[in-house]
């Protein structure tokens, strides 16, 4: 064999070797896609559920409370920015974080200090790396986040947002997630969490005309708000965890299916490289053959003579 | 047909059960509130502890808690909690264990949750 083809061959041995690692990699991110949008489901009814219990205290009662309240001037705004742990994702950490320094850069237009809090490692190390100020990192949990995770991390949220903003606490509270639109299409959206917006909260309901009922709140219409709305913080991130578990593993199907049809192509065309290269090996040994007999009856013809 | 009211008890990752019920007894902050089809819309925080259904077809189905809220309005009523299960899946000898672990590391949480697992298992049985 040619040391041509020899090189040929090799290459051909380690793209298919590559071919079939992304292959599998394609082949356990759909099926983690699929149990993500389960879980994604799973945690539907309960959000349902609170959005409607916030909507019913907002509309039914008349309290007043700081996390539905807009600030007159507000100076400080939170960010949570939800990345993931692992990368061969594709765009999808460097659109996530790109929707977030966009959100970023608006919100310090409009005079506000900006703290930014990271789910995943990716995230952090993009803001490590640049060596900007992160107020707080989690991460470990991006493939497959649980609701204890999603306490985790609203905790210190609802605190930063409950403490005045002269002691260091903020007015806003911004999340910046990519939300799973199909399997084909997901989108890094930036969403403002608290202080909630009740137009929006209360829109689709007044829509079809139906009445809302007369509320009777247990204990008191403040504690039941002073309850529900860090769950319902808590409930919101948890959702933004996992569609971005979600997304995340749809991208990485995407890039991985991509590498594996790459690498099918690539050993297309190494394979008739290689053809073509034992092709030439072959029509150069006859050659050399023929050249060598006719060389040969040659001699033999002139000595005869 | 008696009158009825539909019933969801939902936890933050999924749902535990849904149903048609006659009664349904939960622990509020300010104390136990059974509500009945037709009972006025009512929004509620609920105290860690047992819930009591009592089904249309008689049955009773009992569940433990763990913070929450109960909303009604419409013979609909909805039961929110961030832990929520139900007695029969709760294993008694696990938990009898969670409790003792608790009482010995002296967490309280731990052992209040672990006690109204007890206390709705055992309700049943």
């Amino acid at each position: 064999m040619g040391a041509q083809l020899r090189v040929y061959k090799r290459r051909i041995r380690s793209v298919t070797a590559t071919k079939k690692i992304t292959k599998a990699m394609e082949m356990i991110a759909a099926s983690r896609v699929v149990k993500a949008q389960r879980k994604v489901a799973a945690s539907k009814p309960y959000a349902d559920e609170l959005t409607r219990a916030v909507k019913s205290v907002a509309t039914g009662s008349n309290t007043k409370h700081p996390l539905t309240t807009e600030a007159e001037n507000p100076t400080r705004a939170a960010v949570l920015l939800l990345t993931s742990d692992r990368g061969l994702a594709g765009a999808f950490n460097s659109n996530a974080i790109k929707a977030g320094e966009q959100l970023t850069e608006r919100l310090e237009r409009e005079g506000k200090q900006v703290e930014t809090f990271i789910v995943g490692r990716r995230g952090v190390a993009h803001y490590n790396f640049r060596e900007r100020k992160i107020a707080e990192a989690w991460t470990g949990f991006t493939d497959e986040p649980t609701y204890g995770d999603a306490k985790k991390v609203a905790a210190p949220l609802i605190e930063t947002i409950e403490t005045p903003e002269t002691d260091g606490g903020a007015d806003e509270l911004y999340i910046v997630f990519t939300e799973f639109v199909s399997m084909m299409t997901q989108t890094a959206v930036a969403e403002r969490l608290l202080p909630l917006r009740l137009d929006e909260v209360t829109e689709e309901k007044t829509g079809d005309g139906e009445i809302r009922p007369l509320y009777d709140f247990e204990p008191s219409a403040e504690d039941v708000l002073d309850a529900l709305l860090p769950r319902y913080v808590e409930s919101r991130i948890y959702n933004a965890l996992l569609q971005s578990a979600a997304s995340k593993h749809a991208a990485t199907r995407r890039a991985m299916k991509s590498a594996t049809d790459n690498a099918g192509e690539l050993i297309n065309t190494l394979s008739r490289l290689a053809n073509a290269a034992r092709q030439a090996e072959i029509t150069q040994e006859i050659s050399e053959i023929v050249g060598g007999a006719s060389a040969l009856a040659d001699a033999t013809a002139g000595s005869d003579r | 047909m008696a009158a009825e009211l539909h019933v969801e008890l939902v936890a933050a990752d999924r749902q535990v059960w849904s149903g048609e019920a006659t009664l349904v007894v939960a622990r509020t902050t300010s104390g136990d509130i059974g509500v009945m089809p037709g009972h006025q819309p009512l929004l509620g925080v609920l105290e860690s502890g047992p819930v009591t259904i009592r089904t249309s077809d008689g049955g009773t189905v009992v569940a433990a808690v763990h913070g929450g809220f109960i909303s009604f309005a419409d013979d609909k009523l909805s039961l929110l909690a961030e832990i929520a299960e139900l007695a029969e899946e709760i294993d008694v000898q696990r938990v009898e264990r969670e409790l003792e672990r608790a009482k010995a590391e002296d967490d309280e949480d731990a052992q209040r949750r672990a006690d109204v697992r007890l206390r709705a298992a055992t309700s049943t049985r």
